[in-house]
């Protein structure tokens, strides 16, 4: 079958988009409690109770340190989580890719929609841990807005890559090793509880390639109030891993749905 | 008569194993043809084809006069597709169902909201609209289904074993349905197993076996051609009826499980020779497309 190489997006994607909004809405009781009781959990304990022992952390607040760290960081377990499970689900066992391709909707067009939804996924935890955050005096400002479209190009940014894990998955073990060998030493790793600079320089060089790196860069300083260095190095990094996790996703699920 | 499908010399692998072997077909407007096949046959293959779900390896297929698959999104707009199983949304009610598969169309609100009323109608599951998937029937499931597949008004409807696995009163009622949109000058395809289906709902078969295309016609001319008119079919102990009906004339006799079928054109002289034997059993009836099936596709037990 000819394919073009390069999907074209298509409004296409945003009924699918909607279809997940949908399903979410009727959920909506227990993921807010989920959304907001966990962030205030984080903070609380870890913020204040180590933000005791340790105070400031690169010229901010520990609490501060750490918000900015966990705000980079939840959309990234957002978007994979999704990308994983819920669209694997809907790929495989629940038949739901199936139905939708009898319709004009293409594999590029679902998962197109299934990014789109991943990322307002995040932004919807994101901002409920902005707003603890905030509550409880870790930000300083209004430019800390900015986090929020940020947090939606990192949602992207997961989602690609999770989206090629479906892909290949023969069944929900298989993320375990995406989740223990990727997600879990990024989320250790790449500056969420301590500075990245505190790493030995092999490691620092290593670290200077995950993505979550760079979400952390970006959004620490919109939360703390100081100047965001970079930004274009960021945002392309950024926007590189979403866009080719996109592109191989695309391939790969053609390739399992169309034979 | 213009033709809503028609493919040339169809070829399918799947790897090694050529699942498709030159198959040609054109389905007329407004006309019912049924695909008619042993499992593995190739029909559902043949039908994921069409839709441009399947990469071919050879032939040729236009729907609507469109290419396949280059023009597949535009040839899916317009038919509707009823699948071998069932897949439903499940995270959505009977009327949500019909809602979001209708975005999938692009289909506009104002639209739609009438076309969702007319359709619970059709299928007869109004005061169902707003039930949970998992607390329907499976012949309510399927009468969905239908439902779902008929939401962008096609011209085309393409039914995949419509009625595997329902009950009698389903399948009438689906059956019923089938015919109301044949009456409104839908084009169908479907594929079954069910004879009596073919025979109900279509104007043409077309049989299919490992792939190739064996004939084409009309029920009744298949019978005709395929088949003496009456059959005797005898149960009882092999010797005693080769004993009873083997030197009989007229009689082309066939074994299956443990019933024979005597094919005659005239079972008068026939029925004589089997009345009043405790040792057999035998019914007598006209011919009818399984005798034809069977009689095309071979005995043998398929997997």
């Amino acid at each position: 079958m000819r394919m073009t190489l390069v999907p074209r997006f298509r409004n296409a994607a945003f009924a699918l988009w909607r279809r997940n909004t949908l399903v979410w809405r009727k959920l909506l009781g227990p993921s807010l409690l989920i959304n907001f009781g966990e962030p205030f959990l984080y903070l609380i304990g870890l913020g204040y109770g180590l933000g005791l022992f340790i105070g400031e952390m690169m010229n901010m607040p520990y609490l501060t340190f750490l918000a900015s760290g966990i705000l980079a960081s939840s959309p990234m377990n957002t978007a994979s989580f999704e990308a994983m499970y819920s669209v694997y689900t809907r790929m495989i066992p629940q038949r739901t890719y199936e139905a939708i391709l009898t319709t004009p909707m293409e594999v590029a067009d679902i998962l197109a929609g299934e990014m789109l939804w991943c990322a307002t996924k995040a932004v919807i935890n994101g901002a409920a841990i902005l707003a603890v955050a905030a509550l409880l005096g870790a930000v300083s400002g209004w430019q800390a807005l900015w986090v929020l479209p940020i947090q939606f190009l990192v949602g992207l940014t997961f989602a690609g890559p999770a989206l090629v894990m479906s892909a290949l998955a023969r069944g929900y073990d298989f993320f375990n090793y995406y989740v223990t060998l990727l997600i879990t030493p990024m989320f250790v790793l790449s500056g969420v509880f301590y500075p990245v600079s505190s790493l030995p320089p092999a490691l620092q060089g290593v670290v200077q390639f995950l993505p979550l790196t760079h979400a952390v860069d970006l959004i620490r300083p919109l939360v703390a109030g100081q100047p965001v260095t970079d930004v274009a190095l960021h945002l392309g990094v950024l926007a590189a891993y979403g866009l080719v996790g996109y592109l191989v996703a695309v391939k790969l699920v053609r390739r399992r749905l169309l034979v | 008569m213009d033709a809503v499908v028609e493919i040339e010399g169809l070829i399918k692998r799947y790897d090694s194993r050529e699942v498709v072997r030159g198959v040609s077909l054109s389905v007329p407007r407004g006309r019912c043809v049924g695909v008619l096949g042993p499992n593995g046959a190739g029909k559902t293959t043949t039908l994921r084809l069409l839709l441009g779900q399947s990469p071919l390896n050879g032939g040729r297929i236009r729907v609507f006069g469109l290419p396949i698959p280059e023009a597949g999104r535009a040839v899916r707009a317009r038919t509707g597709v009823v699948p071998q199983m069932d897949n439903l949304d499940p995270d959505f009610t009977v009327a949500e169902n019909l809602r979001i598969y209708g975005h999938y169309f692009g289909i506009p609100a104002h639209t739609l909201d009438a076309r969702i009323r007319e359709l619970l109608a059709f299928v007869e599951l109004t005061d169902r609209a707003d039930s949970p998937i998992g607390t329907l029937s499976g012949g309510m499931k399927r009468r969905l289904t239908i439902a779902r597949a008929l939401v962008n008004d096609p011209e085309l409807l393409i039914l995949d074993e419509p009625t595997t696995g329902l009950d009698p009163q389903a399948r009438h009622m689906i059956w019923g349905r089938l015919r109301d949109l044949r009456a409104q000058g839908k084009t169908l395809l479907i594929t079954t197993h069910y004879m009596e289906e073919a025979e109900r709902l279509c104007d043409e078969l077309v049989i299919l076996d490992q792939g190739r295309l064996l004939d084409r016609d009309s029920p009744a001319s298949l019978i005709r051609r395929h088949v003496e008119p009456e059959v005797i079919e005898v149960r009882g102990a092999a010797g005693t009826v080769r004993a009873a009906l083997g030197g009989v004339p007229d009689c082309r006799l066939e074994a299956m499980g443990d019933t024979f079928y005597c094919y005659t054109h005239d079972a008068t002289t026939h029925i004589k020779h089997l009345e009043g034997r405790a040792d057999l059993t035998f019914l007598h009836r006209p011919a009818n497309l399984e005798d034809v099936f069977l009689k095309i596709t071979g005995r043998e037990l398929r997997d």
